[in-house]
């Protein structure tokens, strides 16, 4: 670190840790919907990154229909709804055609979705091309925003975190408030007596993935703000976002949240000192490791098996 | 006799599969098939190892492990290692500004050959490393997950993860791994040239003959206690566990057995195809081979060999007719399998298999020779 003086290096460690806190908008956004479909219900969706980019694509679309009238700077609210019924809609239909018939078999589910994620892949391919695509931004998701001279933080990284606080307030609220939530809660964690006290627990299995995949949706328009979306980008982030849901412990949206943060804290700060595959490696392993002394991940409910 | 019929071959019917299979590998293909296309099936038969390993580990012991890539990659770059060293005599890279070092290297200005590779100098070695080292890795990721109870989809997370980690490792670190080209240019064994043809088919044979090898020792294990004691385990692991057995002891050997049959495979691979990169070390291969153990059947060694070699023509035919057609195809299959047929063709021949062997005594006694030619009448088959 030589040739930095304090304040540079100040200005470093802000810069790279709000890089860190894109990458951890996207992971948690990610997540969360991984958390309730793989933490809350255990079912293995391999093809929840292709529904984060089912949302991205949707955002693409509607862009480019609001360039066509001119009203590129006021689509994106609407963009991220839209993208959260879409995935909301096709997870729905996946639930139906593919998940529920193996709910008794979760390895089998790993590669039924895993042939899943292949198809949407390649139908993406069909239809947008492999080339990647962006939307066009919005003025105000533009430029950036400089407390001081040396500091400059990007509003669209802002923006992401922004959404993704609303997003993961709304999700807690919903599960432990509302009443939809504490059905569903009850579904996962006791099924035979949910049914038993007349919840109509397949109704539930149904809405619950779908809501996972919705809010993958939502991960993906908010995704489209930071990078380009191509056929694969839901695959890259596939294993990390696992990883992030396994590390935090999978029945705990706490810390999954935590394990968001800290895998990509831990990744944008490394990576300023090394290379980028190198600190990806490192971090890895390190939740690897950790997983091995302590499967249940960080923080994990205490549950009699 | 009998122990061998029994234990090795799975009793009277297992003969007759071996047999079969025996005959399309070593008589039916070579016969039929030019060299191109046959040391192409010599490459599909090398991912015929990793499957016959998921049959043993994944069919059998219940543990689905999505990381086979890892130890098939092993092997494979354990041989490459050893080939690029022969490629790279200080006469043949003069031109480099460090000779005796693989290319490479020099071209990432690393000047001396890394600790790690001065044991690939000698075969011997090498083909322990090829032996011992996937399994000994095996036996580390084992050890931490079984023992603390991990398994099912924790276990298929992170051996996923680790596939990971070693790809991006790889391609990260390109002075030393030859990067996302992987090890390539590899021309001789010993000064055995093994580009050229009859290399190729001395090189299929024994790629056959250890395949066939790796079948019955697996079916040694699949008929012994133990691997009466790993269907238990699969099926009700407490059970097993309260009966006074060590479970995780038993996980153990079985997902160690898959990664060294997964390593024999890899350095096949690499010997018949000449070179060894990531792309065959990463989660879509590693995926790729579980859908071979699934097509062939989850519990049939045999009908792994079959899975493989189905999926992997079909990979190569739609590619080279519609490659935007294969992706498809392949997630369908894996969702047709897993949804129709979760045994695969082993399942698909067990339901008419009284129909099947009907057909071939029939078939049979017609020809002379053949042991059901003087019985006349069929027997009642033994189960």
């Amino acid at each position: 670190m030589e040739g930095y003086t304090a304040s540079e290096l100040m200005s470093i460690v802000a810069m790279q840790g709000f890089a860190g806190i894109s990458l951890f908008s996207v992971l948690l956004l990610m997540a969360l919907g991984l958390a309730i479909i793989f933490g809350q219900m255990g079912v293995i969706n391999m093809a929840h990154g292709e529904f984060m980019t089912i949302g991205a694509y949707t955002t693409f679309l509607l862009s480019s229909m609001a360039g066509e009238f001119g009203l590129v700077d006021y689509y994106f609210p609407v963009a991220i709804i839209v993208s959260f019924l879409v995935a909301f809609g096709v997870g729905y239909l996946t639930e139906w055609a593919l998940i529920r018939h193996l709910y008794a078999r979760p390895l089998d589910t790993l590669l039924a979705t895993w042939g899943l994620s292949l198809m949407l892949q390649q139908i993406f391919r069909t239809v947008f091309g492999a080339r990647e695509v962006s939307p066009a931004m919005p003025g105000w998701l533009q430029g950036s925003w400089q407390p001081t001279d040396a500091i400059d933080i990007p509003i669209n990284g802002l923006f992401v975190l922004g959404l993704t606080v609303l997003l993961t307030t709304a999700v807690l609220y919903y599960l432990y408030k509302s009443r939809s939530g504490v059905k569903m809660r009850a579904t996962t964690q006791n099924r035979m007596m949910a049914g038993a006290v007349g919840i109509n627990t397949k109704r539930v299995d149904r809405f619950t993935f779908a809501l996972g995949c919705g809010i993958a949706g939502v991960a993906g328009a908010a995704f489209t703000t930071i990078a380009s979306t191509g056929p694969t980008t839901g695959s890259l982030y596939i294993v990390d976002t696992f990883m992030v849901v396994v590390f935090g412990g999978a029945a705990s949206l706490f810390g999954t949240i935590a394990s968001a943060f800290a895998i990509a804290e831990a990744q944008s700060i490394m990576e300023f000192f090394m290379s980028g595959s190198m600190a990806k490696v490192l971090t890895l392993l390190f939740v690897v490791g950790v997983l091995m002394i302590r499967p249940e991940g960080l923080f994990s409910v205490k549950v009699r098996k | 006799m009998n122990f061998f019929m029994q234990r090795m071959m799975g009793g009277k019917e297992g003969a007759v599969a071996f047999v079969i299979i025996a005959a399309v590998i070593l008589v039916l293909f070579p016969l039929f098939l030019d060299i191109f296309r046959l040391n192409l099936v010599g490459k599909y038969l090398t991912y015929a190892f990793v499957a016959v390993g998921l049959v043993m580990c994944w069919g059998y012991g219940g543990i689905l492990s999505l990381g086979q890539g890892v130890f098939f990659g092993l092997g494979g770059y354990a041989m490459a290692m050893f080939l690029k060293l022969e490629a790279s005599s200080p006469e043949a890279t003069a031109i480099q500004s460090t000779p005796g070092i693989p290319d490479f290297m020099d071209w990432n200005q690393i000047t001396a050959l890394p600790w790690f590779w001065e044991p690939f100098n000698s075969l011997p070695l090498t083909i322990i490393a090829v032996l011992v080292v996937p399994t000994i890795f095996a036996f580390f990721i084992g050890v931490a997950m079984f023992k603390r109870r991990v398994g099912g989809v924790y276990f298929a997370i992170i051996t996923q993860a680790i596939a990971l980690i070693l790809t991006v490792l790889i391609v990260g670190q390109q002075g030393y791994t030859g990067g996302i080209n992987g090890i390539t240019d590899l021309r001789t064994l010993l000064g055995w040239d093994i580009r050229d043809d009859s290399a190729k088919y001395i090189l299929y044979f024994v790629n056959a003959i250890l395949l066939l090898g790796v079948i019955m020792i697996g079916r040694f294990v699949i008929t012994s206690k133990l691997g009466r004691l790993l269907v238990a385990m699969r099926d009700r692991e407490d059970r097993v566990r309260f009966s006074g057995y060590d479970v995780s002891a038993f996980k153990i050997f079985v997902f160690c057995l898959a990664a060294m049959f997964s390593a024999i495979g890899g350095a096949m691979f690499t010997l018949q195809v000449g070179f060894m990169s990531p792309s065959f070390v990463g989660i879509v291969p590693s995926i790729e081979m579980v859908i071979f153990a699934a097509v062939g059947g989850r519990m049939s060694l045999i009908g792994a060999v079959y899975g493989t070699l189905l999926v992997s023509f079909g990979k190569t035919y739609f590619s080279e007719v519609a490659p935007e057609l294969w992706l498809f195809m392949m997630g369908a299959l894996f969702i047709a399998v897993v949804m129709a047929f979760p045994n695969g063709l082993a399942g698909i021949y067990q339901k008419h298999r009284s129909k099947v062997i009907a057909l071939g005594r029939r078939l049979c006694a017609r020809v002379p020779f053949c042991p059901t030619y003087r019985v006349g009448a069929p027997r009642p088959s033994e189960s």
